[in-house]
């Protein structure tokens, strides 16, 4: 739990540190950068599904998939609607290296050992994605619709941590 | 079948007194239950609609129903007997809400 906690605040550092760096993100780069988290659990989730045999992860899985691509055709339309076009920037590939590391460890574990490393990054994602919504992506969002969409997106997904949490002390 | 009884879309239901039922909308949207009506009456009809991007459902904590909400979707339960029923999303469990049935 500590180690989880820990991991969970140098991977908020990283996202924060890293948008901040760039002073204020724009909106083109917060689009970019949530969309690119969505995804990114997304695969998470479909490895899930391929490699777990537990009902309760693969439904988590399920509604990770499902909901994450949800927000993010909204998402898709909205930027559309808006004109405006996501801007790939340092924590966007930040997130996307750190999950591709993940996936790689991952795929080398099988049964009860990938569902708990599995639900244990879906924990710490989660918390980091949460906090870098909440302290710099929500705060920095201009146009309204997409603040809108990002506010929704935060209590969508701190949702997810709790259920992953809760998943956390389940899967052994 | 308790206090609730899920039913499909029914067009016009008799209130046990005799007046008619009357029909009432709760609209599910940005990940929250909106308000529920003040004046349900048991006989009434609920419809719950999903307004939201989201899958989510209407279940009764109670067990008298559970309505599965694709996005865009609509369902209908009918107040069964007076009483408060507690409702949350098995989806999203932090999505709650309470029903009055009055008599
Ligand atoms: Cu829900």
């Amino acid at each position: 739990m500590i180690k989880s906690t820990l991991v969970a605040m140098l991977a908020v550092l990283a996202l924060g540190g890293a948008a901040l760096a760039h002073d204020v993100p724009t909106d083109a780069q917060i689009a970019h950068i949530a969309y690119t988290a969505g995804q990114l659990d997304i695969a998470e989730a479909e490895q899930a599904l391929q490699k777990s045999k537990n009902p309760d992860v693969i439904a988590f899985a399920e509604l990770m998939a499902r909901d994450h691509k949800a927000v993010n055709d909204e998402a898709l339309a909205l930027l559309g609607k808006l004109g405006v076009t996501p801007e790939d920037n340092p924590t966007s590939q930040k997130l996307a290296a750190d999950a591709a590391a993940k996936l790689k460890e991952l795929s080398a574990l099988d049964g009860p050992a990938f569902d708990v490393a599995y639900v244990a990054n879906e924990v710490t994602f989660h918390q980091a994605v949460n906090l870098a919504l909440g302290t710099v992506l929500i705060p920095a969002a201009q146009n309204a619709d997409l603040k809108a969409l990002l506010v929704t997106g935060l209590t969508l997904f701190t949702e997810h941590q709790q259920h992953a949490e809760h998943l956390a002390t389940q899967v052994k | 079948m308790r206090v609730l009884v899920l039913a499909l879309a029914i067009a016009l239901q008799l209130a046990p007194g005799g007046s008619a039922a009357a029909e009432y909308t709760i609209v599910v949207s940005a990940m929250k239950f909106g308000p529920v009506p003040a004046g349900l009456r048991a006989g009434d009809t609920v419809v719950w609609r999903n307004d939201d991007m989201f899958r989510h459902t209407a279940t009764a904590r109670d067990g008298s129903f559970d309505v599965d909400l694709p996005p865009g979707t609509s369902a209908s339960v009918v107040a069964g007997e007076p009483g408060s029923i507690e409702f949350f999303c098995k989806f999203h469990p932090g999505m709650t809400g309470t029903l009055m049935v009055g008599p």
